[in-house]
């Protein structure tokens, strides 16, 4: 008896089930098809692969290292706590695997200038440091409000010379910078590539994405085999957009014994309405060219996320998220502002490691489900940024006095 | 047939252009837009375009993003979008421009049947891609309405009959590659982009993007079926001192620009 190939249906076309696919003008049609060409050949092409190998190695400091967080662990019911620390790369975060990877396709299909969209500045450093690196024009598009809160990221950015677009219009946040960016490039397709910072948008990017990020599920898989003896019997990552989640999600999604979840950006409390859990708050909708879950109210109209942490701060989330969840792959719990605070400070005082505000979600999590499966869990974190950007924010939200 | 595919048979015979108009419901009030849509009808327009004011308009300029802002303010959703279509439609051939996530939350069959209902001729869905419109097939040829998708300077031609053969109505043509707005002068990408869709499909080719005065009108009226104007009129009532005098220079506008759609050829 023969196996048939198994093809799986939910990936033609940039689908993931229902979600996913191409809602955007018939203006970008042709960049995103060129996209998905140079991803895919990109992929089969030895030397584009060696090429980003050798950056990782050399530049980003791949593979980023696993940490055990003992006294954190006390905390969390006494289960063993691993923390993959891509906090340690290169610009602080994860988000130098996708712009890595993009930037050496922008050279590939011969485009000279970049746009990016930030929210925490993440992805905005790593896109310019990027374009520093590879002789790439860069402009960044971030909220107005962002640009307030994460100062130190605009300075960064400026320093690595790219142009810093504060913008004025919605919610003056993530989904108004991306907004904006959609609006550059389709005015200027023919010379820029819209360097997309997360699993969302639409298709390639949340494939594409996806396939730049989930080397940090590779190496996690090995390192906690070889550092445990077993696969981890929990992954969990925050959840903005979705990035640093699916990268560490990815290589676990084959191995049913490994419980996924994501933790969103529970504001004020979900039930609130002040918050931007769009898993768990949201409905299914389009926003940014593609179909997934999306804070909305009954006319569709996009509404206003709030949360602490700029990075989470969007109403949308990548649609492979979305069907993860419906298909009850993943799970998606909200963490408030004050728990995920809590957990922040926690980390800075148990483990010697200041998180970024976004992963702290993660952490606050993580404490939740230690003490729900006890000491003999094994639960890895992503550890998706450092938190240096976010010192003010919490020196602010502590009390300490800042001259 | 659509009043819409009654329009273009009638100005084809008349050897000219057709003028359209577009405002976002809700703008700059409720009454307010049902009054420029009367400004329109005044000044000559032949059909009419009512915007479904949205968070997140990644398509358009500053322009029609501020009157968005103001129309979401003052409450505007499906409802008014629908009132201002059937006072639209009770005079000239109307449609609804939307960005396609209010109509899949209101109902994909639904929103099809509500644009009937409403005397409206078709929708025109700037970001439903034809991959993405199944659905959407089939609710306007239940309602019996132009799915109307818009084509770029960018489109290819093998692509272009791909989007043509599923479009009803007429085929919008934007002039250039960037967002609506208007510019002083009318992309010569334009002649070549009708050139090029005329060529997969017998049906009207109207163009937007960039057109404000009866001049440009003109220059567009010479190649393409229909003349669609929109950020001027907006921007008419946004640099008014009133509502009244920009009611006035809306119909003032409209009566250049029905001036122009006639000399094109």
């Amino acid at each position: 008896m023969t196996t048939e190939p198994q093809i799986d249906l939910s990936q033609i076309l940039g689908h993931f089930g229902p979600y996913g696919g191409r809602f955007v003008p018939e203006a970008l049609i042709g960049a995103l098809e060129e996209l998905e060409e140079a991803h895919r050949t990109s992929q089969l092409d030895p030397t584009f692969v060696a090429e980003l190998a050798e950056l990782h190695r050399t530049y980003t400091g791949r593979p980023s290292i696993i940490t055990e967080a003992k006294r954190f662990a006390e905390h969390a019911g006494g289960a063993r706590i691993i923390l993959k620390r891509e906090d340690l790369n290169h610009t602080g975060s994860h988000k130098i695997n996708n712009v890595l990877g993009q930037a050496l396709l922008t050279k590939r299909m011969g485009k000279k200038r970049i746009i990016a969209e930030t929210g925490a500045g993440q992805h905005g450093v790593a896109s310019a440091t990027a374009a520093a690196l590879m002789g790439l024009e860069c402009v960044v598009y971030m909220g107005e409000e962002d640009t307030k809160r994460q100062a130190l990221n605009v300075a960064r950015m400026k320093l690595l010379g790219a142009e810093v677009v504060p913008v004025t219009s919605g919610s003056r946040t993530l989904k108004d910078a991306i907004n904006e960016a959609m609006r550059d490039w389709v005015t200027n397709v023919e010379t820029t590539h819209y360097l997309l910072g997360t699993v969302a948008g639409p298709h390639p990017f949340p494939t594409m994405v996806r396939d730049f990020h989930k080397i940090i599920g590779e190496e996690t898989r090995e390192q906690v085999l070889e550092l445990t003896g077993r696969l981890p019997d929990v992954v969990m990552a925050c959840v903005g957009g979705g990035s640093n989640a699916i990268g560490i999600f990815h290589r676990f999604i084959s191995d049913p014994s490994v419980r996924l979840i994501g933790l969103e950006a529970g504001g004020d409390g979900v039930e609130t309405g002040r918050h931007a859990a769009t898993i768990t708050g949201g409905t299914p909708g389009v926003l940014h060219g593609t179909r997934s879950y999306v804070l909305q109210d009954a006319n569709g109209q996009t509404i206003e996320s709030h949360s602490i942490s700029a990075g989470l701060d969007y109403p949308g989330v990548g649609p492979e998220h979305a069907y993860l969840h419906d298909i009850g792959r993943a799970e998606y719990r909200a963490i408030t502002d004050e728990q995920a605070m809590h957990a922040f400070a926690l980390l800075c005082k148990t483990e010697g490691i200041i998180p970024a505000i976004e992963t702290a979600h993660a952490l606050a999590g993580a404490l939740q489900v230690g003490n729900e499966l006890g000491k003999d869990a094994i639960i890895v974190i992503n550890l998706s940024g450092r938190g240096d950007k976010d010192v003010q924010t919490a020196a602010n939200y502590f009390g300490i006095p800042l001259d | 047939m659509t009043a819409l595919d009654e329009l273009f048979v009638k100005v084809r015979a008349e050897n000219r252009a057709a003028l359209i108009a577009y405002i976002p419901a809700g703008f700059p009030s409720q009454s307010g837009c049902h009054k420029v849509i009367e400004a329109f009808i005044a000044g000559g327009v032949d059909a009419i375009e009512i915007g479904f004011p949205y968070s997140d308009p990644v398509m358009d300029g500053p322009t029609i993003q501020d009157a968005a802002v103001t129309a979401l303010a003052n409450g505007t959703g499906a409802t008014e979008v629908f009132q201002a279509l059937a006072t639209a439609s009770a005079h000239v051939p109307a449609v609804v421009m939307t960005y396609w996530n209010p109509i899949e939350r209101y109902g994909v069959d639904k929103f099809a049947a509500a644009i009937s209902a409403n005397g409206g001729s078709g929708v025109i869905t700037p970001d439903l891609t034809i991959e993405e419109s199944q659905g959407w097939a089939s609710a306007t040829v239940s309602s019996s309405i132009n799915p109307i998708y818009v084509v770029a300077p960018s489109t290819s031609d093998s692509r272009l009959s791909q989007v043509t053969s599923k479009c009803g109505g007429f085929v919008y043509a934007a002039s250039l590659m960037g967002v609506t707005g208007a510019r002083t002068t009318v992309s010569s990408g334009a002649a070549d982009l009708v050139e090029r869709v005329r060529k997969t499909t017998t049906l009207p080719v109207a163009v937007g993007l960039g057109v404000s005065t009866r001049e440009q009108a003109k220059g567009v009226a010479a190649y393409a079926d229909g003349v669609i104007v929109g950020s001027a009129f907006i921007k008419a009532m946004q640099d008014a001192p009133d509502e009244a005098s920009g009611l006035a220079a809306v119909k003032e506008l409209a009566i250049e620009l029905a001036k122009g759609v006639r000399e094109g050829r």
